[in-house]
């Protein structure tokens, strides 16, 4: 291994508090991902400090999840949150530049969300 | 004062590709800029879901037509981290070869284009023009102009042999040559000077804070660099960040020029250096973990993250491009600038939509 890696699991409550230590601590956000599994989404905060990589990582249910932006702690995080609503539908509340879904134009409505059986198309749920 | 939207985008003289802000001015003045993406988003993560992780290197060389070879290298990164894969060290030199071919691609690109939207047309054809020569080793090493599909899972496909690595040496001379000719305009000429100078600072401690990188971080001051973690062939070859302090837009024109000469001195230190041996190990089995694989496009850090679960298809993947990490600053530098140079302000982040839109 090049680095290690190391990931934090929290809890979405205690989510900006964390994310403020890390801002206090001098790291960078680096990213915010999300990976969609069977019935939940995991959510990474990545960060940077002097080359070493670290992530907290929430876990949220896979529809109807709710997350506090950290965009009053890293302003940049907006890109990201506004990318966790569109791609995955997670409903990110209180986002310094909020789209309200309009940042990216997809054909399919939260394209990248864990399925569920009733899921349709967008397009074919319209005909 | 009244405020207006005047819309720019998404097809605009400057911009190669889509992006659509909504500038909202008083006067000349733009007092907030709204960015919008998506309008060519295509989803390729979402293709790990039916290509094996193995073929994915041919999609993930795809997120971007410029930087094609690291897109490439840091998936492939990616997976060997998990799968604990011994890349022989021949490899990892080609690797960095290419990757260094690239970055002067990519810079050479910028300048044309940079020069383009300030009006200086014969040095944007210039740029361009000794462009195509390095273009033209790529071709003959890679057999790609611009997808190298040279990189793989465990190694690399091709090898370039000694009497070839000699040419492509002569080449490179030539080419530093001009391209000293064309950079000795870029940062001393006056008229460029007075359309960058002053135009679009980002302070150090802004550039850190929004989550800046590459020469856009490096050109306020901070000395970020990837290869510092010394992944391919970094880990023999040190490489030390060009910086500047001003943090405007000259500065990291002043940064991106200086970067191809050292992008040709690590060709030169991985060409006398490179030893012998194999160019790629087999590979069995399936990925199963998590890993998220950093290096250094030449418009920035570039993350690939992948998790697996031990079957062919990855459950995950995951590219944070450079661009898209660069948008925030892009937003904040267009605060308060005059509605002339906004065309530069967009440009000055190198911005590259199809790799934000992957």
């Amino acid at each position: 291994m090049i680095e290690e890696q190391p990931i934090i699991v929290i809890t979405p409550e205690t989510l900006v508090e964390k994310v403020q230590e890390m801002q206090k601590q001098g790291h960078r956000l680096v990213q915010i991902g999300a990976t969609p599994l069977k019935d939940i989404i995991e959510v990474n905060y990545s960060f940077d400090k002097d080359g070493q990589f670290q992530s907290l990582r929430v876990q949220v249910p896979g529809t109807g999840a709710i997350l506090p932006s950290v965009s009053a702690v890293y302003w940049c995080a907006f890109i990201y949150e506004n990318e966790l609503h569109d791609l995955f539908g997670i409903d990110v509340q209180g986002i310094a530049v909020d789209f309200k879904g309009k940042f990216y134009k997809t054909a399919v409505r939260f394209p990248f969300a864990p399925k569920t059986p009733e899921d349709k198309p967008a397009a074919a749920a319209s005909k | 004062m009244s405020r207006t939207i005047v819309p720019f985008g998404p097809q605009h003289p400057v911009l190669p590709e889509p992006i659509h802000l909504d500038l909202v001015v008083e006067d000349e003045k733009v007092v907030e800029a709204i960015p919008s993406i998506g309008f060519i988003h295509r989803g390729l993560e979402k293709l790990v879901e039916v290509k094996e992780f193995q073929e994915f290197v041919y999609v993930a060389e795809r997120v971007c037509g410029i930087c094609s070879f690291i897109h490439g290298q840091t998936y492939c990164q990616a997976i060997e981290e998990i799968m604990n894969i011994p890349v022989p060290p021949r490899a990892k030199y080609l690797r960095t070869i290419w990757g260094e071919m690239s970055r002067i691609h990519s810079h050479l690109l910028w300048l044309g284009l940079m020069a383009d939207a300030f009006g200086f047309e014969s040095l944007f054809m210039h740029s361009w023009r000794i462009r195509e020569l390095l273009l033209d080793i790529i071709e003959a090493t890679a057999g790609g102009r611009v997808i190298f599909g040279s990189c793989k899972v465990g190694g690399v496909r091709r090898d370039i042999d000694a009497e070839t690595m000699k040419t492509v040496l002569a080449r490179i001379d030539e080419i530093e040559k001009q391209m000293r000719e064309i950079t000795k305009v870029f940062i001393n000429d006056s008229s460029v000077k007075s359309r960058l100078v002053g135009v679009g600072v980002l302070s150090r401690d802004d550039a850190y804070s929004l989550g800046c990188v590459g020469p856009m971080l490096r050109a306020s001051g901070v000395a970020q660099d990837t290869r510092h973690l010394g992944y391919a062939a970094f880990d023999e070859i040190k490489v030390k960040p060009v910086t500047h302090n001003d943090g405007d837009s000259y500065a990291r024109c002043v940064v991106r020029c200086q970067e191809l000469f050292q992008a040709v001195d690590i060709i030169r230190e991985a060409a006398a250096k490179i030893p012998d041996g194999e160019i790629a190990v087999k590979v069995t089995g399936n990925p199963n973990g998590e890993f998220s694989a950093r290096t250094e496009q030449p418009r920035g850090e570039v993350i690939y993250y992948v998790k697996a679960n031990g079957t062919k298809n990855l459950q995950r993947f995951r590219v944070r491009t450079p661009t898209f990490a660069n948008i925030p600053a892009m937003v904040k530098t267009l605060q308060g600038c005059d509605l002339a140079d906004v065309p530069v302000l967009v440009l000055t982040i190198d911005p590259c939509i199809s790799c934000t839109e992957r």
